[in-house]
Formats: structure tokens, sequence, C-alpha cells
């Protein structure tokens, strides 16, 4: 039994938190080289309630549930967790002090049992010191009937589905005796009904006076499950409020805010046939029925949020992984894309959104950077490279694009951000491309050399390129596009032309 | 844009830089000097200024080095070969059935003895160049780690080697076939092979995509290359290299026998590794890999010369190509800080 000072104890310390709140974080700053993820931020996560946390892409969210989860350590600001000030030192720590994290990608070991994972580090011993594996799926038992859960503890992980794997995450942060949760987008992988089922052990925990941080792009869970929610933009705090006090248009007009960046615009040019046309373009799970037209010397703007899979729809264009159904039409020809390879036949260039994963040769140097795509086609007789005339031309694109680096012989790991996207841009334009699809093109570089980036985006659209352009930035796909597309999670939400298209207008689409 | 296309600046060359295979000919440097000193100190003699020495050491380590120079290319692109002693092993037994004097009553092939060279070397050529293809699109195709798949060739060669004779040896080449052996040919042909990769490596789309994969496999496929079938051509020229070794040194030792080129694939590894060529690719040169082999073979005659114990250098090549592989990974770890 349990004693009566122990259950006092317990009795204040629920006063407490409910009087304090769980956790209440306050001039939270974080800098990375080049860059200020989080300034003058603040939350306060009340016992008992769900807190999301709502952003466009790179607005800080992320950063700051690291900061919460000890696995970023803040540059200024103070943690208080029940009210005292406390320093989180790594993701053990958080965890020990009651702060545990339901990682997006699931972080469990698959070859083991679910009871395993749970009690890992804490597994049960009998007297000869080896592991009790009877009581341990005991402990797992009466763990989940708390949770209402039915999954079997002895179960191998690999064989749960995405949805029961989570569970049993939320179930091991609970075997914590963890008093905070945080969850990022945790339905993105679920079907609705297991959706569901989240809700109802979240509204469970809650009753359990567990306070859970929730991040989501989706409009309507934030309705459906939160209480309270925090808006940040670009790294900053905007404002918290009741999520009952508010409508969906209040919300999109906080997260987008009010002020557009001066960015290079783009300038008018004739726009021509169409060189481009998708139809239906369809990969099960993925994207479904995306149909488009592209002209020659217009930039197509495509927006969405993350899990919109615009990423997806431009490597199926690329051959990258292709898609399962549906036509691309090519200057008025149906081709089959199976390849990047076929691709560049077609005069097709893609950069890629993730410049170190599948862009750039980091330890190789400028030149073998820029022709790398060139000479897959062009200035190579019996397999010898014309080495002389392929280094006069990454040279002139090099200082055509104003690539800054001593020379072409510099490894590329030792350019900026900005200099590299220009590298990979040079590399795609010496193949001379019709069509250009551009992922990202300004991800994580600086000011100047995105403004660079949109001048040369706009000097080929006006030589007749055709520019498809993906960015999770609004301003930039206000600034630069001729027309918008939106997607939302796999489909197509609409189009926007250039003159009706604003910030509230593009999250309408993006965020339902 | 077409004025700055047209400026001094818009045919600039590329800068010289202190090439990376310096530092390895800086060791070698150094352990060259050291052995001449402690043979001045032990032995009252000169290491270097005995020509005989000298070509025994590079006799040595040049048959491995033809294999280290098919080896550095794989691992340049990534991946790595296990089983390029097992190839020796299977080719040297093929290639020399195929070249047995008539006068021999025990041939393995009796109508088929005193044929021109050509064919005992085509014949193992073709052997290498079939295990290597095996190898590389087992990997290409079915994206099973090279480390397995080249070990399963490993196994499976060398299993080849000694059914094909029921474990017996096969002696007695023709001349022209022992000749390949004789003397300093197989140093040539090391020169030889050496020559030709540098500037495949170096020049050609080949060499162009093999450092292309190994830095970056997925930047490679978006930029248009073929990977896999790259794959399949670097692991063929890796077994067909590893056949030239393997018909070179049956040649030199006038036999060949099943056992033969066991462990040839970790010196040839070491070779590599020890010249410069980083285990996680897109890095490294023959030229480095040359050095490498150069240092491998000065250590082995150096401690004969200083009359240490052969279970000693053994212990000390083990050492040396774990402070190689350290070194390298510290490299990396430099490079990442940086980044």
């Amino acid at each position: 039994m349990v004693s009566a000072q122990t259950l006092a104890a317990v009795a204040r310390f629920k006063e407490k938190i409910r009087r304090d709140g769980l956790l209440t974080i306050e001039g939270i700053r974080k800098e990375f080289p080049g860059v200020i993820a989080l300034d003058d931020v603040r939350l306060h996560l009340k016992a008992g309630t769900v807190h999301a946390l709502m952003g466009e892409n790179g607005a800080g969210k992320s950063t700051l549930m690291k900061i919460i989860a000890g696995i970023y350590q803040p540059d200024a600001g103070v943690i208080k967790l029940y009210g005292e000030p406390v320093t989180l030192k790594s993701p053990l720590d958080a965890l020990e002090q009651g702060i545990a994290m339901i990682h997006q990608e699931l972080a469990l070991l698959n070859w083991m049992t679910v009871a395993e994972n749970i009690w890992i580090r804490r597994e049960p011993k009998n007297r000869l010191g080896f592991i009790d594996h009877a009581r341990m799926a005991a402990m797992t038992r009466d763990l989940f009937d708390r949770l209402n859960l039915t999954i079997d503890p002895l179960a191998q992980v690999s064989e749960l589905t995405v949805a029961q794997k989570q569970m049993v995450e939320i179930a091991r942060a609970v075997s914590y005796n963890s008093r905070i949760l945080i969850m990022d987008e945790p339905t993105s992988a679920l079907t609705d009904r297991e959706a569901e089922h989240l809700f109802k052990i979240i509204r469970d925990l809650k009753a359990q006076d567990i306070g859970i941080v929730y991040i989501t792009h989706k409009m309507h869970e934030l309705f459906e499950i939160a209480d309270e929610f925090t808006v940040f933009r670009d790294g900053r705090y905007v404002a918290t409020h009741a999520a009952r006090d508010v409508t969906r248009e209040d919300i999109i007009q906080m997260m987008v805010g009010r002020e557009i960046i001066n960015l290079f615009p783009k300038v008018d040019c004739p726009i021509g046939d169409v060189i481009l046309e998708v139809r239906n373009l369809t990969l099960p799970g993925v994207f479904h029925d995306i149909s488009f037209t592209l002209r020659k010397g217009e930039i197509l703007g495509l927006a969405g949020l993350v899990g919109s899979k615009r990423s997806n729809v431009a490597e199926a264009i690329f051959g990258v992984e292709p898609a399962a159904s549906g036509e691309i039409i090519i200057g008025g020809k149906s081709v089959k894309i199976t390849s990047p390879a076929v691709a560049m036949e077609q005069g097709i260039a893609f950069l890629t959104e993730d410049r170190k994963e599948t862009g750039c040769f980091l330890i190789l140097n400028c030149l073998e950077n820029i022709q790398s795509a060139l000479i897959t086609r062009d200035h190579v007789k019996w397999g010898v490279v014309d080495q002389k005339a392929v280094t006069a031309l990454a040279s002139d694109m090099a200082e055509q694009l104003r690539v800054k680096t001593p020379d072409l012989g510099e490894t590329v790991e030792n350019l900026s951000g900005g200099n590299q996207q220009k590298l990979l841009i040079a590399r795609w334009l010496l193949t001379k491309p019709r069509i250009l699809i551009l992922d990202e093109p300004t991800r994580g570089i600086d000011v100047g050399a995105k403004s660079e980036i949109h001048r040369i985006i706009t000097g080929l659209a006006a030589e007749g390129v055709a520019v498809l352009m993906i960015s999770s930035e609004l301003p930039e796909v206000l600034g630069m596009s001729d027309r918008i597309m939106v997607m939302h999670e796999g489909h197509v939400a609409g189009f926007l032309d250039r003159a009706e298209a604003d910030q509230v207008k593009i999250m309408g689409l993006a965020a339902r | 844009m077409a004025d700055a296309a047209r400026s001094p600046q818009g045919t600039r060359k590329t800068q010289r830089r202190l090439p990376p295979e310096l530092s390895i000919l800086l060791v070698l440097i150094g352990i060259s000097a050291t052995f001449e000193i402690l043979g001045w100190v032990l032995q009252g003699q000169s290491f270097f200024a005995n020509p005989q020495r000298l070509s025994i050491m590079i006799l040595q380590v040049s048959v491995v080095g033809i294999i280290a120079i098919g080896v550095t290319q794989v691992i340049i692109s990534g991946g790595i070969d296990l089983s390029s002693g097992s190839i020796v092993g299977a080719t040297a037994m093929i290639s020399m059935s195929l070249a047995q004097v008539s006068t021999y009553a025990r041939a393995v092939y009796p109508s088929l003895t005193d044929l021109p060279v050509i064919i005992p070397v085509c014949a193992g050529l073709l052997t290498g160049l079939l295990c290597g293809v095996v190898n590389g699109a087992l990997i290409a195709y079915t994206k099973i780690p090279p480390f397995i798949a080249t070990l399963g060739m490993m196994v499976a060669a060398r299993g080849f080697a000694k059914w094909y004779t029921k474990g017996q040896p096969v002696s007695f080449p023709t001349d022209s076939y022992a000749s390949l052996g004789v003397g300093l040919t197989p140093v040539i042909i090391f020169i030889c092979v050496a020559v030709v990769m540098h500037v495949v490596l170096r020049y050609t789309r080949y060499g162009k995509f093999t450092y292309a994969i190994g830095a970056n496999p997925q930047a490679a496929r978006v930029s248009g290359i073929n990977v896999e079938r790259q794959i399949v051509k670097i692991y063929a020229v890796a077994g067909v290299l590893s056949a030239l070794a393997g018909i070179v040194v049956a040649a030199r030792g006038l036999t060949a026998q099943a056992g033969m080129g066991q462990m040839y694939e970790l010196d040839a590894i070491a070779m590599s590794v020890i010249g410069g060529v980083s285990l996680s690719g897109g890095r490294g040169s023959i030229v480095g890999t040359t050095i490498g082999m150069i240092i491998f073979g000065v250590i082995i005659s150096g401690f004969t010369f200083l009359r240490i114990d052969a279970y000693y250098q053994e212990m000390i090549k083990g050492a040396i190509i774990v402070a190689a592989v350290v070194a390298d990974v510290h490299r990396q770890r430099k490079r990442l800080k940086k980044a």
C-alpha cells in the first residue's frame, strides 16, 4: 500500500503543477551558423492540456521542440519545469525530468519485442541478475491496460503498424512517468481511424494531468484536440490563444503575418507555348491525379506545407522515382520518363531540394561538380572527356552566375551554401534545359545570394526556359511566380494567378 | 553576361594545389630513411644500394600491385572487393591448364597442349571478367552490400579452383606462357596497368563517374549517370586485373595451385588504403596506391634485411593497415568538424 505521506506529496505536486503549469519557457534564443532559428520565444504549457505549435515551414517549431527535449541547448532564455528553472543537458536528462519526445521517425528497435523496447536499460532482473521476461511482460500489460492499448507485449516491433509503434512510444514515455509529451506531426503516417484512436489516448493522458506539446500543420486537428495554441513566424513568437476562441482564418493570418520581404521581383516577359503538360500523374500513397501545364518563359510556383508531396511530383517528372500512372507530355509528345537520363534527353533539369544529400559531390572540386551532368551526354569522345572545352564552359558559367570561389579546383565543401547552390544551377544550365525544376532553390542561403539566384531564375525565364519552382517561402513564391499551384497532402488544392494570389489565399489552400 | 564570359577571369584555370599524395610520399621517404640508417647502424651496410634487393622488393609487390590498381577504383566508387585473391587462384588454374606442353604426359586437357599463349591468357582474363561482372551485377541490381557480394565470390571462386583439378596442382607450361613471369616482366605489366588506369581515372568519363558515385551516389544518379551500369563496369575491371595477376603468378611459379593468391585481396586493399584511398569513397589515386605499394614492399624487405622474424612482420603489417585506416577516419572527422 502507498503510505499517506506519499499520497499527500502527490497531492501537493498536483496542486503545484495546476498552479504553476508544467513548463514555462521565456526568452529562448537559438542561433545556428548564419541563421537565428529562434529569438525571444516563449511558451506556457498547463497541466492536462494539449498545446499546439503552429507556423509555416521553418518558423522554428522543430528547433523549439528539440530544445524542450534536451537535444539542443538554447543560447539564451529560461526553461522552468513545474515552476523551477532547469537545464536539460541531453534527451536522457529531459526524459528523467519528465519530458518525453515521440519521434516523427520512430525510434524503436525493430528486432526486439515491445516489452524489451519499453523497459530497455531498466529491465526487471531476477535473483541471478538475468532479465525477468515474465515480470517484464506483466509490467507491460499493466501499462497497456492503463492506456487501453491492445498490443501483445511479446510481439516483435517490426511486425507492428506505424500506428502501433507510435502507441508503444507513447506507452514508453508514460512508463517514465513523463509529465510532458512532445508530439511532432503524430498523425502524418496514420489513417483516419488510427488518428481517432490516438486522440482518444491523448484525451486519457490529459485526464491524468499530463501536458502535451503538439506540432501540426493540420488545421482540423488543432480544433479537434488542442486546448491552446501558440503561433511562431520566422523564429519569433507571434501569439497564444485558446483554440475555441479563434477561427481557421485567424490562425492563417497569424502564421503568414503582413510583411512582405523585399525580394527581387520577377520581370515580366512574354509567355510562350505549353512545353510541359502533366496529366493525372499518380503514385499510389504519395500523390494523386496531379495535372498542370507549364509554358515557355513561365515561372510556375509550387506551394504547399510539409507532407504535401511537392518534391515527389518533381522527382516523378525527372524520373528519380517515376509515377505509376498518368501522362507527361513534352512539346506535344507523350514521353515515358524512367530515369534522370531520359528526363535530361527531354531537356529537363532538376535542382534537388537537399543540396548536401542529393546535389553536391561535397568532397570533389567545383569543376567536377559543375560538369557531372554535362559529360553524361556531351563533350566525350571514345570515353575521354574533352576537358579543355568543358573547363572553359564551366568557368564561363561559374563567372556568369558569380560563383565566389578562389578557383574551380576548390573543394565544394569549403564553399558557402549560396555558392554551392549556384554551382548546382551552373551544372544544370550547362545542359541547356528547356524545362527547369527548382526545389527550394534558396533554402538556407543568405539574403544576398538569394536575390542573385532570383535574378538568375528570372533571366532564364526571359530566355524562354519554363520554370517549375517549389518553395516553402511564400514571399518567394508570390514574388517570383506567374502562376501558383498549391498542393495539399498529395493532391492539387488549387491554382492562383499572380494578380489574385496572396499569402492568406495560399495558406487557405495549403492548410485545410 | 556575355561580357563577363570574355573577361580575363572567364578562362581561369584550376590553380595548383599540394597533391594529397605528397604526405604519403613523405611517409615513404621517412620509412626508407629509417631502414637506411638502421642498415648502417645494425648491419654496417646500405639498405638501398643493393640492386638485387631492390628488384626482389619490387617483384614481391608488383603482382599484388596489379590487383591493387583494380581494387583502388572499386574503393574510390565506395565499394570493396574481397574476391581478388580467389579470382587469382581460379584464373591461375584455368590459364595454366590451357598452357601445358605436349611432352607432359598428365596434362589436364591432353588434346589441348602447346596452344599459342594468347589462348590461356584470354581464357584467364575472361574468367576474371565473368567473376567481376557477377560481383558488380549483384551489387548494382540486388543492392546487397559489396562486402557480402564479393565475400560470396571469394568463397565460390576458391571452391571452383579446388574443384577444377580436384586439388591437384597444374604444371609444365609452354615457354611462351612461362615468359610472362620471367625476370621483371610482372613489374613491366604493373607499370603498364598503372599508367593506363591513371589516365582512365583522370581523363575519361569512366573515371569521372567512378569518383562521382563514390562521393555521392544519389547526386550521381540525379546528374543522369547510370550508376548501376557503371558499378558493373568497375567490378568487371577489378576482376580482369585480378585475373591478370593470376596469369602472371602462375607463369612465374611455373605451376598453378588452387590456394594461390590467398590473402592477396587484403594486401591489395591495404596498399590502396596506405596510399590514401578513402574507404568512404570518392578519394584516392593510382599514384597514391603505387606509393602505398612501394611502402608495403620497403617494409617487408626492410624487415627481412634487418633479420626480423617473419611472424613479427605480419603483426607489424597488421598494425600498419589499421594505422592507415585510423588516419583516414581522422581526416574524415576533421572534415566533418569543419563542415
